[in-house]
C-alpha cells in the first residue's frame, strides 16, 4: 500500500484514505460500521458473503466495501436506502438455512449473525421451506463443529492457508449442497487450530473443551499474559464463579496480533487437574500431616538452617512470575545459598559467564516478518514458540528463505525452506564450515580449537549457500532454538552462530524457551548472577551440578523432576537422595509425597499476579484471573512470609508491584539490550563423536506442569505415544529394519520403544519421541545411545 | 352563627347516626372478605407462584440450559450450571431459584424460550430452616411434575395474549 492519500465521501463527509486501501478499511479507520462477515482484517478478501454492500455514486449497483478500493472523489453512501436494502436482502438469504437455535448455540450472545440480524433483519421469517441439514464433522478434541449454522464465509478456510499454513479445512460441493469440511474426517493438526473459534462470525465452529459450559454475556473477563511460551501472548481469561471457563487471544499487534496457540488457549483446563495441592504438608516422623502455612514454614526454616549453605540447591521454573523468582533467590542467598538455577533444559553451561544479560532475541517479535532471511538451529520453532513460527511464516509468504539446521525434518509450514538435517554431534561441524566463508582474520575472533576446527574443515556447498543467504540479506537473522539449548555443546554452537552473525550482518538471536526465562536472568536466578545481572563473587552450582552431586537439601520450585529436567532419571535420583526436599507446586504427585518432606500448595499463572519478560524483554504485569481456593497462596506472598520470618530487612512487601518495581529500579539504564556474548573463548567440545546419538525436545503439550495437565491438548495428534525414529539405512545397519520395538541403552539406563522409520533423519541419529505422560527414562536428550533388539520369545 | 350550628350538631348526634348508617348498611350486605384458609381467593391464570420446571409429555426436561431466565432476573436469584449431556444436547447440572431472592417479577417465565421454567399457582410454602429456601433443579422438576396439568391448563388460557 502506498503513503499516497486521496480524497473521498463517505456519507457525504470528506475523508482521506491511502491510495489502494479497500473501502471496509478505511470505514473501519473511522468507525463507520458496515455489517460483514468474511471480511477478517488479517485474511484475504474474497467478497463472498455480500454483507458489506454500500452504494457508491455512479455504480449501476450496490457494491461489497471489502472488495471495493477507494478512488479519487468517489461518493459512498453505507446508510442509504440502495445499501441498506442490500444488507437486508442479502441478510434474509443467510438466514435461510440457519437453523436460529440461538438459545443453545455457545456463540449466542457473541455472534456476528445474531448481532448483524438484529441491526438489518427481518422479525419474521417469509420462508416455509425445509431448511438445509449438514451433518457434523468431527475435527478434533479441540473443536466442536454445528455446520447446519455455517454462512460459508469461509474466514476458517483462508486462515488455514494464510496464518496456519495448513490447508486442512476446505469447502466441497456448491451452491446449497456447499459444506465446510476436511474432505476426509480427519482432526485438526495446525497448532494454531483453535484461532478458528475465534473467527468465526456464527456458531459453527466452538471450543470443545468449553461447550455449553457458560454463555458468553455472564463471564468475567480478565488480562492476562500465557506463560507457556517466550511470546508471552495475551489473552483473556473468561471466567464464571472462579473458574476459568475459556481463554480468548487479547489483541496485540507487536505480540500475538489477533491469534494464540492451542497450547495458550486450552491449558486452562491444567488448572482444576485432580491432583491439585491444597494445603500445606510437612513430613514428620509419623509420616504426613497437615499443617498451617506458619507451623510449616518455621519448620521448613528450622530445617533449612542446620545445613551448611553449599549444601542446599534451589531450582525453579522458568514460567514462574518475576516476582517469585526474585524473592526466591533473595531468600536463598540471604542464607548464603548461592546454588540457584532455573536452566532446567540445559547441559552445557560453559559460556555462562559470557551470556548477555538475558537470552535475548536479537530483535522485536514484529521484526521477525521483515526478515528475508533467517537460519534457524536447532529449532522446531512451530512447536516450541508457536507464535514467533507464525511470523515468520508470514515472512516466508514475502519472500523470506529460511534455513534450518535440524536432527530432522520438522514439520514446517514455511513457504520458503530448505532444511539441513545433521546428527547433533557434527553441528558444531556443521556451523565451522559456515563460519569458514568469514574474512580469515575475522577467524581471529574465535578461540583457537574452533579455528583448528574450521581450517580442517572443507566448506560444503550447503555451508556457502546458509553464509551467502544470510551475507545477501538485507534483515537476516539467526536464531538458536530448544535443541540447540539442550545440546551438550551448546557453548560451541551459541560462540559459532554468533560469529556467524555478526560476520554476515545478521541479528544473533537466542529464543528464551519459557514464558519468563529471561525474567529468570534478570532478576538472578543463576548461580553466577546477582539480580540485574551483576556478577556474583561467590558461584554457585548450577542445574546439572546440582544433580549430579546431589544437595542434601533440594528446593523445588513449580516443577516436576520427572518432566521438567533435562536428565529425568538424575533428577529423581538426587531427589531420592536428598535429606530433605521442600517443593513449591500447585499440584501433587505421588512421587512427590514419597521424596518430599515438605509440600507448599501454591498458585499458578491464572490464580497470582505477576510479571512475565518476554524473549524481546518486553515486561507485562497481569493480576490474577481467579482467587485461590483453599490454603492454596499465592507464591509472592509465601515468600515473602518467608523473607519476614528470616528478618531479611526491607521484605514488608504490600504489593506484587512493589517487588517489581524493586527489580526495575535495580535494572535502571539496562534498556538497550544485546543478544551478542560478550566473548567467544568460553567454550565445550568434548563429545563422543563416534556413537550412534539420540535427540528429543520437549513435547509441545509437555511444556510445563499446566500444560502436562489439560486433558484436550493431551488428546490431540502431539499427545502422542514415546517412540524412537531413525532413517531406513540406520535401521539396517543396526539390524532392526524388521523389528517394531526396540531396547533403546543409554549410559546404564534403559527403555523399550515403538520403533519408526523416518527418512528425514540423518545417520549415526535417533529420534527419541517424548511424551507428556511417560516419563523420559533414559537420561539427557541428546546423548550416544545404544539400540538394541528385543530377544524373542 | 358557626358556633350555634356545632352545638346543635353534638347534642343531636347527628355525625353519630351518620356513621352507624354506614355500619348498618354493611352489616346486610354482601361481604368482602374471605375466611382464609378455609376459603380462597379466585386466581388468575397468569398467577405468580412458586416456580417449576416442566417435562415434555415424553418425559424430557423441557430446559436447555440457556440461561436466558438467570440473565434476565432482576433479583440474581437464579443459578444455572450447564454442561454437555452425552447425547450432545445442551442441559443444566444445576438449577438453583433462591426464593429469599425472588421478587416473582415473572420475567424468568417470560425469558424462557421452551416454556420450562414456569411460576405456579402455588404461593403457600414457607421454611422452617436456615439453607432450605434454595429451590433445587429436582425439588423445581417434583413442583413441575405434580402439576403440570394445572400449569399445562394456565399457558393454554394465556396463549391467545402471547
Amino acid at each position: 500500500m502506498s503513503e499516497e492519500s486521496i480524497k473521498l465521501f463517505i456519507n457525504d463527509k470528506e475523508v482521506s484514505a491511502p491510495k489502494g486501501a479497500m473501502l471496509i478499511e478505511v470505514t473501519d479507520q473511522l468507525d463507520i460500521d458496515i455489517p460483514r462477515f468474511c471480511y477478517h482484517k488479517k485474511l484475504s478478501v474474497v467478497a463472498n458473503c455480500r454483507m458489506c454492500m454500500v452504494e457508491v455514486e455512479k455504480a449501476p449497483k450496490p457494491l461489497p466495501a471489502c472488495a471495493t478500493p477507494v478512488v479519487e472523489g468517489m461518493k459512498v453512501y453505507t446508510k442509504s436506502p440502495v445499501a441498506l436494502e442490500a444488507q437486508r436482502d442479502t441478510m434474509e438469504f443467510l438466514l435461510i438455512n440457519h437453523p436460529l437455535d440461538c438459545p443453545v448455540c455457545d456463540q449466542g450472545g457473541e455472534c456476528e449473525l445474531q448481532d448483524i440480524a438484529m441491526g438489518y433483519g427481518e422479525g419474521v421469517s417469509r420462508y416455509m421451506e425445509r431448511k438445509r441439514v449438514v451433518l457434523d464433522k468431527e475435527l478434533g478434541p479441540l473443536v466442536s463443529t454445528d455446520m447446519t449454522r455455517c454462512i460459508h464465509c469461509t474466514r476458517c478456510v483462508r486462515f488455514g492457508s494464510e496464518i496456519a499454513g495448513m490447508q486442512e479445512l476446505g469447502a466441497t460441493g456448491r451452491g446449497e449442497f456447499m459444506e465446510i469440511g476436511t474432505y476426509v474426517e480427519r482432526s485438526l493438526s495446525s497448532e494454531l487450530s483453535g484461532n478458528v473459534i475465534d473467527i468465526c462470525p456464527v456458531g459453527a465452529l466452538n471450543a470443545k473443551p468449553s461447550r455449553m459450559h457458560a454463555r458468553s454475556w455472564e463471564m468475567l473477563q480478565s488480562a492476562n499474559v500465557a506463560p507457556h511460551d517466550s511470546v508471552g501472548s495475551n489473552i483473556y481469561m473468561h471466567t464464571l464463579r472462579n473458574k476459568v471457563i475459556r481463554v480468548v487471544p487479547r489483541e496485540n499487534e507487536a505480540l500475538n496480533q489477533t491469534w494464540i496457540s492451542d497450547r495458550d488457549r486450552f491449558s486452562y483446563e491444567g488448572l482444576r487437574a485432580d491432583d491439585r495441592a491444597t494445603q500445606p504438608m510437612f513430613k514428620g516422623d509419623h509420616g504426613w500431616h497437615g499443617k498451617n502455612w506458619d507451623s510449616c514454614l518455621e519448620q521448613v526454616i528450622e530445617k533449612i538452617k542446620q545445613y551448611p549453605a553449599e549444601q542446599i540447591g534451589v531450582l525453579a521454573a522458568p514460567h514462574s512470575t518475576l516476582e517469585e523468582l526474585y524473592l526466591l533467590q533473595k531468600v536463598f542467598r540471604h542464607l548464603n545459598v548461592q546454588n540457584i538455577d532455573h536452566r532446567i533444559r540445559q547441559v552445557d553451561f560453559t559460556d555462562q559467564e559470557a551470556m548477555p544479560l538475558f537470552p535475548y532475541l536479537g530483535q522485536s517479535i514484529e521484526s521477525i516478518e521483515k526478515n528475508d532471511a533467517i537460519f534457524l538451529i536447532g529449532c522446531d520453532v512451530r512447536l516450541e514458540q508457536p507464535m514467533l513460527a507464525h511470523r515468520m511464516r508470514q515472512a516466508s509468504a514475502r519472500g523470506c528463505k529460511l534455513t534450518s539446521l535440524n536432527p530432522q525434518s520438522f514439520d514446517f509450514h514455511f513457504v520458503n525452506q530448505s532444511t539441513w538435517n545433521v546428527a547433533p554431534q557434527q553441528w558444531v561441524l556443521a556451523l565451522a564450515g559456515i563460519a569458514g566463508c568469514a574474512e580469515p582474520e575475522a577467524l581471529q575472533k574465535l578461540p583457537p580449537a574452533l579455528i583448528a576446527m574450521i581450517e580442517k574443515t572443507s566448506i560444503s556447498t550447503q555451508a556457502k549457500e546458509v553464509f551467502d543467504l544470510l551475507k545477501n540479506g538485507e534483515q537476516a537473522s539467526i536464531m538458536l532454538g530448544a535443541i540447540a539449548e539442550s545440546h551438550p555443546q551448546a557453548s560451541a554452537l551459541r560462540a559459532l552462530a554468533n560469529f556467524i552473525a555478526n560476520n554476515t550482518n545478521s541479528h544473533f538471536g537466542i529464543i528464551a524457551q519459557a514464558g519468563n526465562s529471561v525474567g529468570a536472568w534478570l532478576s538472578g536466578f543463576v548461580p553466577h548472577r546477582l539480580p540485574a545481572g551483576k556478577a556474583s563473587t561467590n558461584i554457585g552450582l548450577n542445574a546439572v551440578e546440582m544433580l549430579v552431586n546431589p544437595r542434601k537439601v533440594c528446593v523445588l520450585f513449580n516443577l516436576e523432576p520427572e518432566f521438567d529436567f533435562a536428565n529425568a532419571p538424575a533428577a529423581i535420583k538426587a531427589m531420592q537422595e536428598a535429606e530433605f526436599v521442600v517443593i513449591f507446586s500447585p499440584y501433587l504427585t505421588e512421587s512427590m509425597l514419597d521424596y518430599a518432606n515438605a509440600i507448599l500448595p501454591i498458585a499458578t499463572f491464572a490464580e497470582t499476579e505477576g510479571t512475565y519478560v518476554n524473549a524481546e524483554g518486553h515486561w507485562q504485569s497481569v493480576t490474577n484471573a481467579i482467587s485461590v481456593s483453599e490454603e492454596v497462596r499465592p507464591a509472592w506472598r509465601v515468600l515473602r512470609v518467608l523473607a519476614n520470618k528470616l528478618g531479611i530487612a526491607d521484605t514488608q512487601y504490600q504489593s506484587c508491584s512493589q517487588i517489581r518495581d524493586e527489580i526495575k529500579s535495580l535494572l535502571e539504564g539496562e534498556d538497550e539490550f544485546d543478544s551478542n556474548l560478550k566473548d567467544l573463548n568460553h567454550i565445550n567440545l568434548n563429545l563422543d563423536e563416534g556413537s550412534l546419538f539420540r535427540v528429543s525436545s520437549t513435547p509441545i503439550y509437555a511444556a510445563d506442569n499446566v500444560v502436562r495437565r489439560a486433558n484436550s491438548l493431551q488428546a490431540t495428534v502431539y499427545g502422542q505415544q514415546p517412540h524412537v525414529a531413525m532413517c531406513e539405512q540406520q535401521a539396517r545397519d543396526l539390524d532392526v529394519l524388521k523389528e517394531t520395538r526396540v531396547r533403546v541403552v543409554q549410559g546404564n539406563q534403559e527403555m523399550t520403544l515403538d520403533l519408526l522409520l523416518n527418512d528425514a533423519i540423518p545417520m549415526r541419529c535417533v529420534w527419541i519421541q517424548r511424551s507428556a505422560e511417560e516419563i523420559d527414562q533414559l537420561g539427557v536428550t541428546i546423548a550416544p545411545v545404544e539400540i538394541q533388539r528385543l530377544a524373542h520369545v | 352563627m358557626s358556633m350555634l350550628k356545632n352545638i346543635i350538631r353534638s347534642f343531636t348526634l347527628s355525625e353519630l347516626l351518620k356513621g352507624m348508617r354506614l355500619t348498618g348498611r354493611r352489616l346486610v350486605s354482601k361481604k368482602t372478605t374471605i375466611r382464609y384458609p378455609e376459603e380462597k381467593t379466585p386466581q388468575s391464570p397468569r398467577f405468580r407462584g412458586l416456580h417449576a420446571l416442566r417435562r415434555y409429555p415424553n418425559g424430557e426436561e423441557r430446559c436447555i440450559g440457556c440461561k436466558l431466565c438467570e440473565a434476565v432476573c432482576p433479583a440474581l436469584a437464579i443459578t444455572i450450571d450447564s454442561e454437555e449431556r452425552e447425547d450432545g444436547s445442551r442441559r443444566t447440572t444445576r438449577f438453583d431459584i433462591d426464593l429469599f431472592k425472588c421478587v416473582f417479577c415473572g420475567f424468568c417465565e417470560e425469558a424462557c424460550p421452551v416454556d420450562a421454567v414456569v411460576e405456579t399457582r402455588i404461593f403457600e410454602y414457607s421454611f422452617f430452616e436456615r439453607g432450605t429456601h434454595i429451590m433445587t433443579k429436582d425439588m423445581l422438576l417434583e413442583v413441575g411434575r405434580k402439576n403440570e396439568d394445572q400449569i399445562a391448563a394456565d399457558r393454554q388460557a394465556d396463549v391467545a395474549y402471547r
